[in-house]
């Protein structure tokens, strides 16, 4: 007797939990459907990488409120969904997953690394939503690896794998004369692959030798053993594009047994956690290729460096440009679309041409790649100083 | 020769580490024969808190060498107390249990420690202190060794020795190996077997913490997850020497230092996790009770 009274009440309990749920859902959603338009937010909010995620959604917060402010798209007032995919892939899929079935989101800006963008953009593709990555530079994020056809719902703000590794393959051999370099490559990230990749390539074409490719995994601590090897083969410089935690690391303990010649990366050394990390010493004479500088002087950077300050009260990095300029992507092609539809937006986002970011101009050609320059910055003395800017 | 001279010292310096860590693991297994894995979660714990208190003392202007004593000492007393409660709360209900309870629970206290960790922390790595300024000797021209590298040795080996004069020359290391030779007879004996146990924790975790603040040191960062990875190698160093034996666990942390440093230095590097586990499932294989372990037949 007593069991089965129990079990109707879970059963009643399950019930009305269940039917809650459904007409909370239903009642939200046709709210957001008359007042606002949903940009979806799927950023490494925790985990490995999580500078990246939340300063690229400081700089997408930024974005909506000043779009927000002057009136918002086709008079409705922009509003971000937020989920959070702890730097994993696994958790990014399900992110935008929840985004898309539960937030009824008309785009997703996301996510900040190349390998969780491109877990999320199978969803996107299946559920013919577009998805703008902020800052997933490799290649193969908007076009399919396999058959080598455009992803048509996936884009990206920022430039690619092969730009970057190119760039950095040139300062070395043309700017640093570097004659040998080795190469440490995070081997559990496709980033670090693509940036090695290219930049062996152009350094080779310049007449430079790579000496050495070692590798290191994510969450590794101690890379002595390596970079005793390393230093045996004397390189003129040591490439190593990776995430900042192991960087910092590398750094750090390369400087302490005596690697005295540059160390050169990517975007992904783009963290306030270097100087803390590394220490400001051991930084420099390092060098990394980046979207942009704050020290960049075009009125564009400067006005952008200002109100982010205003707002949060500290200078915006690399990912928190981006994250703006993301949204600024997205409110411009609703706009050129006079609709919220998805495939709409999608259409008219690549029409986008010579649209003026904080980042640089972009337009888009046939592979969703915006067309745009690079600069190239030092740590020094404790501070990011801006070196030089490369055009495409 | 230079080269090789060099990787060893590397090793040596990483499985100096890996023994600190596995000391604290050995004892707690040694004694009450639950493997704890929140040892290295409460390896986390005692970083985090040498982290803050070393900020703290470096703030008040002390001597870099007090800021050490003074935080790793904060460290080792506060992971005492969590090692206590832990055992208090989520191992003694469980005494009587069979040992696979009491290990699933050692699992879920060390999920609860990591994202505990998260939730109040943050989940970002943080840089750590550098407290004592490292220092630099080169050794025949080019073989370098710095100041850190033989402070974790001598504290390791220091504390190795003071574990096992307390294990067997002090009243409660007494108790200990009673309650570890057969828990009920020590209790019908008047051995005060919770106490003995929570002293054993408090003892495990305070070396736990001693480690963390240390690798903090080493490595320049926190982060909540920095124990798992430790964690399972000490235990492989803990397995690798004789789990339960004290000198084993050091032993084992050089040599699975060495080990994985040579896979490294080989130009192996992407393979030396999975050399240090395979370790792990060729000592379980040929000889389960470790290099330094007599073959013991339990008592039917």
């Amino acid at each position: 007797m007593k069991r089965w009274m129990v079990f109707l009440a879970i059963l009643a309990m399950v019930a009305s939990i269940i039917t809650g749920c459904g007409s909370k859902q239903t009642s939200g959603n046709s709210a957001s459907e008359a007042k606002t338009i949903k940009i979806g937010i799927d950023l490494e909010l925790s985990g490995g990488v999580a500078a990246f995620g939340s300063s690229a959604l400081d700089g997408a917060k930024l974005a909506v409120k000043e779009i927000n402010a002057k009136g918002g798209v086709l008079g409705k007032q922009l509003e971000l969904a937020i989920a959070d995919n702890a730097s994993k892939a696994e958790e990014s899929t399900r992110a935008i997953q929840k985004l898309i079935s539960d937030d009824k989101v008309v785009a997703v800006i996301g996510a900040a690394t190349s390998g969780n963008t491109l877990a999320a953009s199978t969803v996107a593709m299946e559920k013919k939503i577009p998805l703008i990555t902020p800052s997933g530079t490799a290649t193969k994020v908007t076009v399919d690896e396999r058959t080598g056809k455009v992803k048509d719902y996936i884009f990206r703000t920022c430039f690619i794998d092969p730009f970057q590794g190119t760039v950095m393959g040139n300062f070395a051999a043309k700017d640093l004369k570097a004659k040998t370099a080795a190469i440490y490559i995070d081997s559990s990230s496709d980033y670090s692959k693509g940036l090695a990749k290219s930049f062996e390539e152009q350094f080779t074409k310049n007449g430079g030798q790579i000496v050495t490719k070692e590798s290191y995994q994510q969450k590794d601590t101690d890379f002595k053993a390596v970079l005793t090897r390393i230093k045996d083969k004397n390189p003129d410089v040591i490439y190593v594009p990776g995430y900042y935690e192991e960087v910092g690391k590398i750094i750090k303990q390369g400087r302490e047994m005596g690697i005295t010649v540059p160390f050169l990366g990517g975007d992904g050394w783009d963290a306030p956690q270097m100087f803390e990390i590394a220490g400001n010493e051991a930084l420099n004479n390092t060098f990394f290729s980046n979207h942009y500088s704050s020290e960049d002087t075009s009125p564009e950077v400067q006005k952008f460096v200002e109100n982010f300050k205003k707002e949060y009260n500290k200078v915006p990095d690399g990912f928190a440009v981006l994250g703006y300029d993301s949204v600024q992507l997205i409110a411009e092609a609703i706009k050129n679309a006079g609709s919220a539809e998805p495939t709409k937006i999608k259409d008219a986002l690549a029409q986008i041409k010579n649209f003026k970011t904080v980042s640089g101009t972009i337009s888009y050609n046939e592979t969703h790649d915006p067309i745009k320059s690079a600069v190239i910055i030092e740590y020094k003395d404790g501070k990011q100083s801006f070196k030089t800017k490369v055009n495409p | 020769m230079e080269y090789i001279t060099q990787q060893l010292i590397n090793g040596i310096s990483v499985g100096s580490i890996y023994a600190l860590i596995a000391l604290g693991y050995t004892m707690v297994y040694g004694i009450i024969k639950l493997i704890n894995f929140a040892h290295g979660d409460i390896f986390m714990v005692g970083a985090f808190v040498g982290l803050v208190s070393a900020k703290m003392f470096q703030v008040q202007g002390f001597d870099p060498i007090w800021v050490f004593i003074f935080s790793i000492l904060l460290s080792m007393i506060v992971s005492a107390i969590l090692g206590v409660i832990i055992e208090r709360i989520a191992y003694k209900p469980l005494r009587n249990a069979s040992r696979i309870s009491i290990l699933i629970t050692a699992i879920g206290v060390s999920f609860l420690l990591e994202n505990g960790g998260i939730f109040f922390i943050g989940p970002q790595a943080q840089g750590f202190p550098e407290i004592i300024p490292k220092k630099q000797y080169h050794l025949f021209g080019s073989i370098q060794l710095d100041s850190n590298q033989i402070m974790i040795l001598g504290v390791t080996f220091l504390l190795m020795v003071l574990l096992q004069l307390i294990v067997h020359k002090t009243k409660i290391g007494k108790a200990m190996r009673a309650v570890s030779f057969d828990m009920e007879a020590a209790h019908l004996m008047g051995i005060n077997v919770n106490t003995t146990i929570s002293a054993t924790f408090a003892i495990g975790s305070a070396l736990a913490a001693a480690a963390g603040v240390i690798y903090g040191m080493t490595y320049n960062s926190f982060d909540p997850l920095m124990g798992i990875i430790p964690g399972l190698k000490a235990f492989v160093a803990a397995v690798l020497g004789g789990i339960g034996i004290i000198p084993g666990a050091f032993i084992g942390g050089l040599f699975l230092g060495i080990i994985e440093t040579t896979v490294s230095s080989i130009g192996y590097s992407l393979w030396r996790d999975g050399v240090a586990f395979a370790i792990l499932i060729l000592i379980l294989i040929f000889k389960p009770s470790g290099l330094f372990g007599k073959n013991v037949r339990e008592k039917v």
